[in-house]
Protein backbone atom coordinates (compact mmCIF):
# COMPACT_ATOMS: atom_id res chain seq x y z
CA UNK A 1 0.00 0.00 0.00
CA UNK A 2 2.87 2.24 0.30
CA UNK A 3 3.50 3.89 -2.64
CA UNK A 4 7.17 5.15 -3.90
CA UNK A 5 6.46 8.33 -3.02
CA UNK A 6 6.09 7.36 0.94
CA UNK A 7 9.70 5.53 0.96
CA UNK A 8 11.10 8.92 -0.61
CA UNK A 9 13.42 11.13 1.54
CA UNK A 10 11.51 14.03 2.48
CA UNK A 11 12.81 17.38 2.47
CA UNK A 12 12.90 18.17 -1.11
CA UNK A 13 9.38 19.39 -1.81
CA UNK A 14 8.41 19.66 -5.33
CA UNK A 15 10.46 19.54 -8.38
CA UNK A 16 9.00 19.39 -11.90
CA UNK A 17 11.15 20.20 -15.24
CA UNK A 18 10.69 20.46 -18.30
CA UNK A 19 6.95 19.92 -18.07
CA UNK A 20 5.38 19.36 -21.52
CA UNK A 21 1.24 18.60 -21.93
CA UNK A 22 -1.00 18.06 -24.54
CA UNK A 23 -4.61 18.00 -25.03
CA UNK A 24 -5.03 16.11 -28.26
CA UNK A 25 -3.23 17.58 -30.84
CA UNK A 26 -2.69 21.06 -28.81
CA UNK A 27 0.35 22.09 -26.97
CA UNK A 28 -0.73 23.62 -23.53
CA UNK A 29 2.69 23.59 -21.44
CA UNK A 30 5.51 24.07 -22.75
CA UNK A 31 8.82 23.12 -20.75
CA UNK A 32 7.42 24.20 -17.44
CA UNK A 33 9.98 24.49 -14.85
CA UNK A 34 10.60 24.71 -11.03
CA UNK A 35 11.23 23.74 -7.77
CA UNK A 36 9.62 24.56 -4.34
CA UNK A 37 11.47 23.94 -1.30
CA UNK A 38 10.34 21.56 1.50
CA UNK A 39 8.05 24.01 3.73
CA UNK A 40 8.31 26.65 0.75
CA UNK A 41 5.28 28.23 -1.00
CA UNK A 42 5.15 28.95 -4.60
CA UNK A 43 2.36 30.98 -6.69
CA UNK A 44 1.69 30.43 -10.34
CA UNK A 45 -0.02 33.26 -11.85
CA UNK A 46 -1.50 33.90 -15.10
CA UNK A 47 -4.48 34.41 -16.90
CA UNK A 48 -7.41 32.10 -18.19
CA UNK A 49 -5.61 29.79 -20.48
CA UNK A 50 -2.14 30.11 -19.16
CA UNK A 51 -1.95 26.88 -18.02
CA UNK A 52 -1.55 27.59 -13.92
CA UNK A 53 -4.26 25.02 -13.29
CA UNK A 54 -3.04 22.35 -15.88
CA UNK A 55 0.10 22.09 -13.69
CA UNK A 56 -1.87 21.35 -11.03
CA UNK A 57 -3.88 18.80 -12.77
CA UNK A 58 -0.38 17.70 -14.39
CA UNK A 59 0.96 16.66 -10.91
CA UNK A 60 -2.45 15.13 -9.05
CA UNK A 61 -2.71 12.82 -12.16
CA UNK A 62 -5.11 14.01 -13.65
CA UNK A 63 -3.82 14.57 -17.35
CA UNK A 64 -2.85 11.92 -19.57
CA UNK A 65 -0.61 12.80 -22.26
CA UNK A 66 2.12 14.71 -20.37
CA UNK A 67 5.95 14.22 -20.71
CA UNK A 68 8.75 15.44 -18.59
CA UNK A 69 10.26 15.18 -14.99
CA UNK A 70 7.78 15.38 -11.94
CA UNK A 71 9.19 14.66 -8.60
CA UNK A 72 7.59 15.03 -5.17
CA UNK A 73 10.18 14.90 -2.22
CA UNK A 74 12.34 13.52 -4.51
CA UNK A 75 10.69 10.68 -6.26
CA UNK A 76 9.75 10.74 -9.38
CA UNK A 77 6.10 10.15 -10.49
CA UNK A 78 4.91 7.88 -12.75
CA UNK A 79 2.25 7.52 -15.23
CA UNK A 80 -0.09 6.98 -12.39
CA UNK A 81 -0.49 7.84 -8.98
CA UNK A 82 -0.22 5.34 -6.23
CA UNK A 83 -2.41 5.18 -3.18
CA UNK A 84 0.60 6.67 -1.02
CA UNK A 85 0.88 9.57 -3.11
CA UNK A 86 -2.32 11.39 -2.07
CA UNK A 87 -1.07 10.36 1.42
CA UNK A 88 1.64 12.97 0.95
CA UNK A 89 -0.18 15.12 -1.57
CA UNK A 90 -3.88 16.71 -1.45
CA UNK A 91 -5.17 19.71 -3.47
CA UNK A 92 -8.14 22.46 -2.52
CA UNK A 93 -10.01 23.56 -5.26
CA UNK A 94 -11.47 26.65 -6.17
CA UNK A 95 -15.37 26.38 -5.84
CA UNK A 96 -16.30 24.85 -2.95
CA UNK A 97 -20.08 24.72 -4.11
CA UNK A 98 -18.87 21.99 -6.57
CA UNK A 99 -16.04 19.94 -4.82
CA UNK A 100 -18.48 18.79 -1.52
CA UNK A 101 -20.86 15.89 -2.18
CA UNK A 102 -24.32 17.80 -1.77
CA UNK A 103 -25.48 14.52 -0.12
CA UNK A 104 -23.00 13.31 2.24
CA UNK A 105 -22.37 14.84 6.07
CA UNK A 106 -19.66 16.66 6.47
CA UNK A 107 -18.82 13.52 8.95
CA UNK A 108 -18.97 11.39 5.92
CA UNK A 109 -17.00 14.25 3.35
CA UNK A 110 -14.00 14.16 5.82
CA UNK A 111 -14.12 10.47 7.20
CA UNK A 112 -13.99 8.62 3.50
CA UNK A 113 -10.07 9.62 3.18
CA UNK A 114 -9.36 8.03 6.14
CA UNK A 115 -11.50 5.25 5.40
CA UNK A 116 -10.19 4.61 1.98
CA UNK A 117 -6.64 4.79 3.13
CA UNK A 118 -7.22 2.11 5.86
CA UNK A 119 -6.41 4.71 8.86
CA UNK A 120 -7.48 3.95 12.10
CA UNK A 121 -8.74 6.61 14.80
CA UNK A 122 -11.34 8.35 12.41
CA UNK A 123 -13.45 9.97 14.29
CA UNK A 124 -10.96 11.65 16.34
CA UNK A 125 -9.01 12.97 12.88
CA UNK A 126 -11.75 14.01 11.95
CA UNK A 127 -12.75 16.49 14.88
CA UNK A 128 -8.99 17.04 14.96
CA UNK A 129 -9.30 18.30 11.20
CA UNK A 130 -12.46 20.40 11.96
CA UNK A 131 -10.65 22.35 14.40
CA UNK A 132 -7.54 22.59 12.83
CA UNK A 133 -9.77 24.87 10.56
CA UNK A 134 -11.67 26.84 13.02
CA UNK A 135 -15.20 24.94 12.97
CA UNK A 136 -16.69 22.94 15.74
CA UNK A 137 -17.75 20.19 16.16
CA UNK A 138 -21.73 21.06 15.74
CA UNK A 139 -20.94 21.35 11.89
CA UNK A 140 -19.85 17.52 12.13
CA UNK A 141 -23.70 16.27 11.18
CA UNK A 142 -25.06 19.58 8.83
CA UNK A 143 -24.68 19.28 5.03
CA UNK A 144 -23.08 21.18 2.68
CA UNK A 145 -26.21 23.10 2.01
CA UNK A 146 -26.73 24.46 5.52
CA UNK A 147 -23.15 25.75 5.41
CA UNK A 148 -21.97 29.41 3.58
CA UNK A 149 -19.25 30.04 1.12
CA UNK A 150 -16.25 30.32 3.33
CA UNK A 151 -17.01 27.52 5.61
CA UNK A 152 -17.80 25.26 2.55
CA UNK A 153 -13.86 26.10 1.81
CA UNK A 154 -13.34 25.16 5.15
CA UNK A 155 -14.55 21.92 4.58
CA UNK A 156 -12.64 21.34 1.38
CA UNK A 157 -9.27 22.27 3.21
CA UNK A 158 -10.26 19.95 6.26
CA UNK A 159 -10.60 17.37 4.20
CA UNK A 160 -7.07 18.06 2.37
CA UNK A 161 -5.56 17.84 6.09
CA UNK A 162 -7.43 14.51 6.76
CA UNK A 163 -4.45 12.23 5.47
CA UNK A 164 -1.71 14.70 7.03
CA UNK A 165 -0.25 15.65 3.62
CA UNK A 166 3.53 17.18 3.34
CA UNK A 167 1.85 18.90 0.03
CA UNK A 168 -0.86 20.92 -0.34
CA UNK A 169 -1.79 22.19 -3.93
CA UNK A 170 -4.59 25.15 -3.81
CA UNK A 171 -6.11 25.91 -6.95
CA UNK A 172 -7.53 29.62 -6.95
CA UNK A 173 -9.03 28.39 -2.99
CA UNK A 174 -10.49 31.64 -2.46
CA UNK A 175 -12.08 33.10 -5.86
CA UNK A 176 -15.80 32.50 -5.28
CA UNK A 177 -15.24 34.11 -1.80
CA UNK A 178 -16.21 37.34 -0.80
CA UNK A 179 -13.12 39.75 0.44
CA UNK A 180 -13.99 39.31 4.06
CA UNK A 181 -14.06 35.43 3.72
CA UNK A 182 -11.24 35.19 1.53
CA UNK A 183 -8.99 36.88 4.54
CA UNK A 184 -10.34 34.41 6.72
CA UNK A 185 -9.74 31.85 4.65
CA UNK A 186 -6.04 32.94 3.39
CA UNK A 187 -5.10 33.70 7.76
CA UNK A 188 -6.35 30.02 8.12
CA UNK A 189 -4.34 28.52 5.25
CA UNK A 190 -0.81 30.54 5.87
CA UNK A 191 -1.52 29.19 9.33
CA UNK A 192 -1.76 25.73 8.71
CA UNK A 193 1.26 26.18 6.09
CA UNK A 194 3.43 27.61 9.24
CA UNK A 195 2.28 25.32 11.83
CA UNK A 196 2.10 21.81 9.99
CA UNK A 197 5.01 22.94 7.50
CA UNK A 198 3.36 22.35 4.19
CA UNK A 199 4.54 22.50 1.28
CA UNK A 200 2.57 24.39 -0.99
CA UNK A 201 1.70 25.73 -4.45
CA UNK A 202 -1.00 28.10 -5.03
CA UNK A 203 -2.54 28.64 -8.51
CA UNK A 204 -4.27 32.25 -8.64
CA UNK A 205 -5.60 34.80 -11.27
CA UNK A 206 -4.83 37.73 -8.02
CA UNK A 207 -1.55 38.57 -7.71
CA UNK A 208 -2.08 40.39 -4.28
CA UNK A 209 -3.06 37.25 -2.84
CA UNK A 210 -0.29 35.13 -4.74
CA UNK A 211 2.14 37.64 -2.81
CA UNK A 212 0.61 37.31 0.11
CA UNK A 213 0.85 33.84 0.91
CA UNK A 214 4.12 33.15 -1.24
CA UNK A 215 7.71 33.02 -0.94
CA UNK A 216 8.30 32.72 -4.53
CA UNK A 217 5.91 33.58 -7.87
CA UNK A 218 6.12 32.44 -11.25
CA UNK A 219 4.46 34.19 -13.93
CA UNK A 220 2.61 32.41 -16.69
CA UNK A 221 1.47 32.56 -20.09
CA UNK A 222 0.36 30.81 -23.04
CA UNK A 223 1.88 27.42 -21.19
CA UNK A 224 5.02 28.78 -20.53
CA UNK A 225 6.82 30.03 -17.27
CA UNK A 226 8.22 33.62 -17.96
CA UNK A 227 9.58 34.21 -15.29
CA UNK A 228 9.84 33.25 -11.34
CA UNK A 229 10.82 35.65 -9.07
CA UNK A 230 10.66 36.23 -5.19
CA UNK A 231 7.54 37.75 -3.96
CA UNK A 232 9.14 40.99 -2.16
CA UNK A 233 10.47 42.17 -5.77
CA UNK A 234 6.67 41.46 -7.02
CA UNK A 235 5.78 43.74 -4.11
CA UNK A 236 8.05 46.11 -5.11
CA UNK A 237 7.13 45.94 -8.56
CA UNK A 238 10.93 44.57 -9.39
CA UNK A 239 9.98 42.05 -12.54
CA UNK A 240 11.92 41.59 -15.68
CA UNK A 241 9.17 40.42 -18.57
CA UNK A 242 7.26 43.37 -19.71
CA UNK A 243 4.26 40.66 -19.70
CA UNK A 244 4.20 40.77 -15.59
CA UNK A 245 4.58 44.37 -15.65
CA UNK A 246 1.62 44.46 -17.87
CA UNK A 247 -0.32 41.97 -15.52
CA UNK A 248 0.90 44.04 -12.83
CA UNK A 249 0.04 47.71 -13.86
CA UNK A 250 -3.50 46.32 -14.69
CA UNK A 251 -3.70 44.61 -10.95
CA UNK A 252 -3.84 48.40 -9.77
CA UNK A 253 -6.94 49.64 -10.91
CA UNK A 254 -9.04 51.62 -13.93
CA UNK A 255 -6.31 53.74 -15.33
CA UNK A 256 -7.07 54.81 -19.20
CA UNK A 257 -3.31 55.65 -19.83
CA UNK A 258 -2.46 52.55 -18.54
CA UNK A 259 -4.95 50.25 -20.53
CA UNK A 260 -4.03 52.31 -24.05
CA UNK A 261 -0.78 51.10 -22.93
CA UNK A 262 -1.91 46.99 -23.22
CA UNK A 263 -0.24 45.05 -26.17
CA UNK A 264 -2.01 41.25 -26.90
CA UNK A 265 0.32 38.57 -25.59
CA UNK A 266 -1.35 36.20 -28.28
CA UNK B 1 -34.24 62.75 -26.63
CA UNK B 2 -34.01 63.99 -23.03
CA UNK B 3 -32.91 67.38 -22.20
CA UNK B 4 -29.54 66.79 -21.02
CA UNK B 5 -29.70 70.16 -19.11
CA UNK B 6 -32.66 69.91 -17.35
CA UNK B 7 -32.15 69.60 -13.35
CA UNK B 8 -34.60 66.49 -12.67
CA UNK B 9 -32.54 64.20 -11.52
CA UNK B 10 -32.32 60.83 -14.25
CA UNK B 11 -33.88 58.45 -11.63
CA UNK B 12 -34.93 58.90 -8.51
CA UNK B 13 -35.33 56.14 -5.95
CA UNK B 14 -36.76 56.59 -2.45
CA UNK B 15 -37.31 53.96 0.45
CA UNK B 16 -37.00 50.89 -1.85
CA UNK B 17 -38.29 47.45 -0.83
CA UNK B 18 -37.35 44.08 -2.63
CA UNK B 19 -39.05 41.49 -0.08
CA UNK B 20 -39.27 37.42 -1.10
CA UNK B 21 -41.64 35.37 -0.08
CA UNK B 22 -39.82 31.92 0.55
CA UNK B 23 -40.92 28.14 2.12
CA UNK B 24 -38.78 29.74 5.15
CA UNK B 25 -41.05 33.40 5.59
CA UNK B 26 -40.54 36.60 3.92
CA UNK B 27 -37.37 37.53 3.35
CA UNK B 28 -36.26 41.34 2.93
CA UNK B 29 -33.56 41.56 0.34
CA UNK B 30 -33.39 45.64 -0.16
CA UNK B 31 -34.63 47.34 3.00
CA UNK B 32 -35.08 51.25 2.43
CA UNK B 33 -32.72 52.31 -0.30
CA UNK B 34 -33.25 55.80 -1.53
CA UNK B 35 -30.78 57.83 -4.06
CA UNK B 36 -30.84 59.89 -7.21
CA UNK B 37 -29.00 59.63 -10.40
CA UNK B 38 -27.76 62.30 -12.82
CA UNK B 39 -25.77 61.42 -16.03
CA UNK B 40 -23.18 59.74 -13.84
CA UNK B 41 -21.40 56.71 -13.08
CA UNK B 42 -22.26 55.14 -9.76
CA UNK B 43 -20.80 51.88 -8.17
CA UNK B 44 -23.13 50.31 -6.01
CA UNK B 45 -20.79 47.57 -3.71
CA UNK B 46 -21.45 45.10 -1.62
CA UNK B 47 -20.91 41.61 -0.94
CA UNK B 48 -22.66 38.44 -1.37
CA UNK B 49 -26.52 38.85 0.00
CA UNK B 50 -25.60 42.78 0.31
CA UNK B 51 -28.92 43.44 -2.12
CA UNK B 52 -26.75 44.69 -4.45
CA UNK B 53 -28.58 43.15 -7.60
CA UNK B 54 -31.78 43.02 -6.51
CA UNK B 55 -31.20 46.73 -6.23
CA UNK B 56 -30.33 46.40 -10.08
CA UNK B 57 -32.81 44.02 -10.66
CA UNK B 58 -35.70 45.93 -9.37
CA UNK B 59 -34.90 49.11 -11.01
CA UNK B 60 -35.23 47.51 -14.02
CA UNK B 61 -38.51 45.85 -13.21
CA UNK B 62 -36.81 42.11 -13.70
CA UNK B 63 -37.34 40.83 -9.95
CA UNK B 64 -38.44 37.35 -9.39
CA UNK B 65 -42.23 36.25 -9.46
CA UNK B 66 -41.80 35.54 -5.76
CA UNK B 67 -40.37 39.45 -5.00
CA UNK B 68 -42.53 42.03 -4.35
CA UNK B 69 -41.01 45.77 -4.45
CA UNK B 70 -42.71 48.98 -2.99
CA UNK B 71 -41.31 52.18 -3.05
CA UNK B 72 -42.13 55.82 -1.70
CA UNK B 73 -40.94 56.96 -5.05
CA UNK B 74 -39.30 54.94 -8.26
CA UNK B 75 -39.07 57.79 -10.98
CA UNK B 76 -37.07 57.24 -14.12
CA UNK B 77 -37.22 60.44 -15.83
CA UNK B 78 -40.20 61.57 -14.63
CA UNK B 79 -42.28 58.51 -15.17
CA UNK B 80 -43.49 56.15 -12.20
CA UNK B 81 -41.83 53.06 -12.85
CA UNK B 82 -44.09 51.28 -10.00
CA UNK B 83 -47.57 51.83 -11.98
CA UNK B 84 -45.99 50.69 -15.71
CA UNK B 85 -47.79 47.33 -16.71
CA UNK B 86 -46.33 44.46 -18.27
CA UNK B 87 -46.30 46.16 -21.47
CA UNK B 88 -45.36 49.66 -21.06
CA UNK B 89 -42.39 47.78 -18.96
CA UNK B 90 -41.16 46.27 -22.52
CA UNK B 91 -41.12 49.32 -24.11
CA UNK B 92 -38.48 50.86 -21.35
CA UNK B 93 -36.70 48.26 -20.93
CA UNK B 94 -33.59 48.18 -23.47
CA UNK B 95 -34.79 51.17 -24.98
CA UNK B 96 -34.25 53.56 -22.36
CA UNK B 97 -32.36 51.51 -19.65
CA UNK B 98 -30.86 48.36 -20.33
CA UNK B 99 -28.40 45.85 -18.13
CA UNK B 100 -25.30 44.26 -19.06
CA UNK B 101 -25.09 40.85 -16.53
CA UNK B 102 -22.44 39.34 -15.92
CA UNK B 103 -21.39 36.20 -17.60
CA UNK B 104 -21.69 36.53 -21.97
CA UNK B 105 -21.89 32.57 -21.54
CA UNK B 106 -25.44 32.59 -19.58
CA UNK B 107 -26.49 35.78 -20.96
CA UNK B 108 -26.41 35.09 -25.28
CA UNK B 109 -28.29 32.81 -26.88
CA UNK B 110 -26.52 30.14 -27.88
CA UNK B 111 -28.28 28.90 -31.17
CA UNK B 112 -28.49 32.34 -32.53
CA UNK B 113 -25.89 34.15 -33.95
CA UNK B 114 -23.97 36.88 -32.69
CA UNK B 115 -25.21 39.39 -35.72
CA UNK B 116 -28.79 38.23 -35.19
CA UNK B 117 -28.92 38.59 -31.60
CA UNK B 118 -28.05 42.68 -32.40
CA UNK B 119 -29.72 43.15 -34.69
CA UNK B 120 -32.77 41.77 -32.82
CA UNK B 121 -32.31 43.92 -29.83
CA UNK B 122 -31.97 46.98 -32.27
CA UNK B 123 -35.53 46.40 -34.23
CA UNK B 124 -37.07 45.54 -30.92
CA UNK B 125 -37.16 49.59 -30.39
CA UNK B 126 -36.54 50.98 -33.84
CA UNK B 127 -38.54 50.30 -37.09
CA UNK B 128 -36.32 50.01 -39.63
CA UNK B 129 -35.19 47.74 -42.54
CA UNK B 130 -33.49 44.52 -41.89
CA UNK B 131 -30.49 45.59 -44.02
CA UNK B 132 -30.41 48.91 -42.07
CA UNK B 133 -30.28 47.02 -38.90
CA UNK B 134 -27.13 45.11 -40.11
CA UNK B 135 -25.34 47.86 -40.75
CA UNK B 136 -25.79 49.61 -37.79
CA UNK B 137 -25.20 46.41 -35.55
CA UNK B 138 -21.87 45.93 -37.57
CA UNK B 139 -20.90 49.50 -36.93
CA UNK B 140 -21.75 48.62 -33.00
CA UNK B 141 -19.74 45.90 -33.24
CA UNK B 142 -16.77 47.74 -34.68
CA UNK B 143 -17.69 50.81 -31.83
CA UNK B 144 -17.12 47.95 -28.94
CA UNK B 145 -13.16 47.63 -31.17
CA UNK B 146 -14.15 44.08 -32.56
CA UNK B 147 -11.73 44.13 -35.28
CA UNK B 148 -13.14 42.10 -37.71
CA UNK B 149 -17.50 42.90 -37.56
CA UNK B 150 -18.27 40.78 -40.55
CA UNK B 151 -17.09 37.78 -39.15
CA UNK B 152 -18.08 38.27 -35.52
CA UNK B 153 -21.06 38.95 -37.24
CA UNK B 154 -21.55 35.51 -37.96
CA UNK B 155 -20.47 33.84 -34.99
CA UNK B 156 -22.32 31.78 -32.69
CA UNK B 157 -21.87 32.68 -28.83
CA UNK B 158 -19.80 29.64 -28.29
CA UNK B 159 -17.09 30.51 -30.78
CA UNK B 160 -16.01 34.25 -29.37
CA UNK B 161 -14.05 34.46 -26.01
CA UNK B 162 -14.77 35.50 -22.66
CA UNK B 163 -14.20 39.22 -23.32
CA UNK B 164 -15.15 39.25 -26.73
CA UNK B 165 -18.30 37.98 -25.37
CA UNK B 166 -18.67 41.23 -23.17
CA UNK B 167 -18.35 43.23 -25.98
CA UNK B 168 -21.10 41.56 -27.72
CA UNK B 169 -23.14 42.47 -24.79
CA UNK B 170 -22.14 45.69 -24.36
CA UNK B 171 -22.96 46.02 -28.06
CA UNK B 172 -26.61 44.49 -28.15
CA UNK B 173 -27.32 46.36 -24.78
CA UNK B 174 -26.45 50.23 -26.29
CA UNK B 175 -27.18 49.55 -29.78
CA UNK B 176 -30.72 50.83 -28.52
CA UNK B 177 -29.23 53.91 -27.00
CA UNK B 178 -30.96 53.89 -23.61
CA UNK B 179 -30.26 56.81 -21.44
CA UNK B 180 -29.51 54.01 -18.04
CA UNK B 181 -27.34 51.26 -18.24
CA UNK B 182 -27.19 49.29 -15.15
CA UNK B 183 -24.05 47.14 -15.67
CA UNK B 184 -24.37 43.70 -12.62
CA UNK B 185 -20.92 42.48 -12.10
CA UNK B 186 -19.90 42.98 -16.02
CA UNK B 187 -16.32 42.30 -15.75
CA UNK B 188 -16.01 39.83 -12.75
CA UNK B 189 -15.67 36.62 -15.12
CA UNK B 190 -13.00 37.99 -17.27
CA UNK B 191 -9.30 38.27 -17.06
CA UNK B 192 -7.65 41.58 -15.56
CA UNK B 193 -5.88 43.41 -18.72
CA UNK B 194 -9.48 42.21 -20.93
CA UNK B 195 -11.73 43.67 -17.57
CA UNK B 196 -9.66 46.95 -17.83
CA UNK B 197 -10.31 47.07 -21.45
CA UNK B 198 -13.73 46.40 -21.60
CA UNK B 199 -14.47 49.08 -19.28
CA UNK B 200 -12.42 51.62 -21.10
CA UNK B 201 -14.98 50.79 -23.96
CA UNK B 202 -17.75 51.12 -21.70
CA UNK B 203 -16.67 54.23 -20.35
CA UNK B 204 -16.05 55.28 -23.83
CA UNK B 205 -19.68 54.68 -24.69
CA UNK B 206 -20.88 56.15 -21.43
CA UNK B 207 -19.14 59.45 -21.90
CA UNK B 208 -19.86 59.84 -25.65
CA UNK B 209 -23.82 59.52 -25.49
CA UNK B 210 -24.26 61.21 -22.13
CA UNK B 211 -25.51 57.68 -20.52
CA UNK B 212 -25.87 57.41 -16.74
CA UNK B 213 -24.50 54.04 -15.64
CA UNK B 214 -25.17 51.88 -12.14
CA UNK B 215 -21.98 49.56 -11.94
CA UNK B 216 -22.54 46.69 -9.73
CA UNK B 217 -19.69 45.03 -7.95
CA UNK B 218 -18.01 43.59 -4.86
CA UNK B 219 -15.07 45.25 -6.07
CA UNK B 220 -14.70 48.34 -4.32
CA UNK B 221 -11.21 49.15 -5.50
CA UNK B 222 -12.06 48.79 -9.13
CA UNK B 223 -15.66 50.45 -9.00
CA UNK B 224 -13.80 53.66 -6.83
CA UNK B 225 -10.39 53.76 -10.02
CA UNK B 226 -14.20 53.51 -12.17
CA UNK B 227 -17.06 55.57 -10.63
CA UNK B 228 -17.99 59.21 -9.89
CA UNK B 229 -19.63 57.80 -6.58
CA UNK B 230 -20.23 54.78 -4.59
CA UNK B 231 -22.90 53.14 -2.36
CA UNK B 232 -21.80 50.87 -0.17
CA UNK B 233 -24.40 48.21 0.71
CA UNK B 234 -24.76 45.76 3.67
CA UNK B 235 -27.57 43.50 4.27
CA UNK B 236 -29.96 45.61 2.14
CA UNK B 237 -28.83 48.93 2.96
CA UNK B 238 -27.04 51.68 2.08
CA UNK B 239 -24.69 52.43 4.83
CA UNK B 240 -22.56 55.03 3.15
CA UNK B 241 -22.54 57.02 0.04
CA UNK B 242 -19.43 58.81 -0.71
CA UNK B 243 -17.44 60.37 -3.58
CA UNK B 244 -15.12 57.61 -5.43
CA UNK B 245 -11.93 60.04 -4.97
CA UNK B 246 -12.46 59.59 -1.39
CA UNK B 247 -12.71 55.96 -0.69
CA UNK B 248 -9.59 56.45 1.25
CA UNK B 249 -11.53 58.50 3.56
CA UNK B 250 -14.50 55.86 4.14
CA UNK B 251 -16.08 56.35 7.38
CA UNK B 252 -17.76 53.38 7.90
CA UNK B 253 -16.31 50.97 9.50
CA UNK B 254 -17.93 48.42 7.28
CA UNK B 255 -16.25 50.53 4.16
CA UNK B 256 -13.01 50.41 6.00
CA UNK B 257 -13.23 46.53 6.94
CA UNK B 258 -13.64 45.80 3.70
CA UNK B 259 -10.82 47.62 2.10
CA UNK B 260 -8.49 46.54 5.10
CA UNK B 261 -9.22 42.89 4.85
CA UNK B 262 -7.86 42.95 0.72
CA UNK B 263 -4.09 41.39 0.63
CA UNK B 264 -2.13 44.57 -0.87
CA UNK B 265 0.42 44.23 -3.33
CA UNK B 266 2.65 47.17 -1.29
CA UNK B 267 2.46 46.03 1.75
CA UNK B 268 3.21 42.70 3.17
CA UNK B 269 1.48 41.83 6.58
CA UNK B 270 1.49 38.44 8.21
CA UNK B 271 -1.77 38.04 9.00
CA UNK B 272 -4.61 39.95 7.14
CA UNK B 273 -7.28 42.08 9.43
CA UNK B 274 -10.78 40.19 9.16
CA UNK B 275 -13.39 41.61 9.11
CA UNK B 276 -15.72 42.08 12.90
CA UNK B 277 -19.72 42.52 12.03
CA UNK B 278 -21.46 44.65 14.48
CA UNK B 279 -24.66 44.41 14.77
CA UNK B 280 -25.05 47.72 14.78
CA UNK B 281 -24.66 47.78 11.40
CA UNK B 282 -27.74 46.80 10.03
CA UNK B 283 -29.84 48.99 11.40
CA UNK B 284 -27.23 51.96 12.81
CA UNK B 285 -26.83 55.68 10.85
CA UNK B 286 -23.28 56.35 9.73
CA UNK B 287 -23.33 58.81 13.40
CA UNK B 288 -24.53 55.79 15.52
CA UNK B 289 -21.80 53.61 13.85
CA UNK B 290 -19.27 55.56 14.03
CA UNK B 291 -20.02 57.24 17.62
Amino acid sequence: MSGAVLQAVPGTGIDVSGLNVWFGDHQVLHGVSFSVPEGGALGLVGESGSGKSTVLRALCGLVDQWSGALRIDGAELGKTRSRGFYRVVQMVFQDPFASLHPRHTIDRTLSEPAQVHGLDRVEERVVTALEQVGLDRSFRFRFPHQLSGGQRQRVAIARALMLEPRVLLLDEPTSALDVSIQAEVLNLLKGLQRDLGLTTLMVSHDLAVVSHMCDAVAIMNRGRILETIAAEDLAAGRVDHPYSRQLLRASSGFDRAVIDSFVDWE
Amino acid sequence: MTDLTSAAPLLEVEDLRVHFHTPRGAVEAVRGLSFTLGRERLGIVGESGSGKSQTGRAILGLTAGNGRITAKTLRFQGQDLLSLSPKQWRAVRGARMSMIMQDPKYSLNPVMTVGDQIVEAYRQHHRVSAAEARLRALAMLARVKIRDPERVFATYPHEVSGGMGQRIMIAMMLIPEPDLIIADEPTSALDVTVRLQVLAILDDLVRERGMALIFISHDLPLVSSFCDRILVMYKGRVVEDLKASELHAARHPYTQGLLGCLPKLDQRQETLPVLRRDPRWEHGTLEEVTR
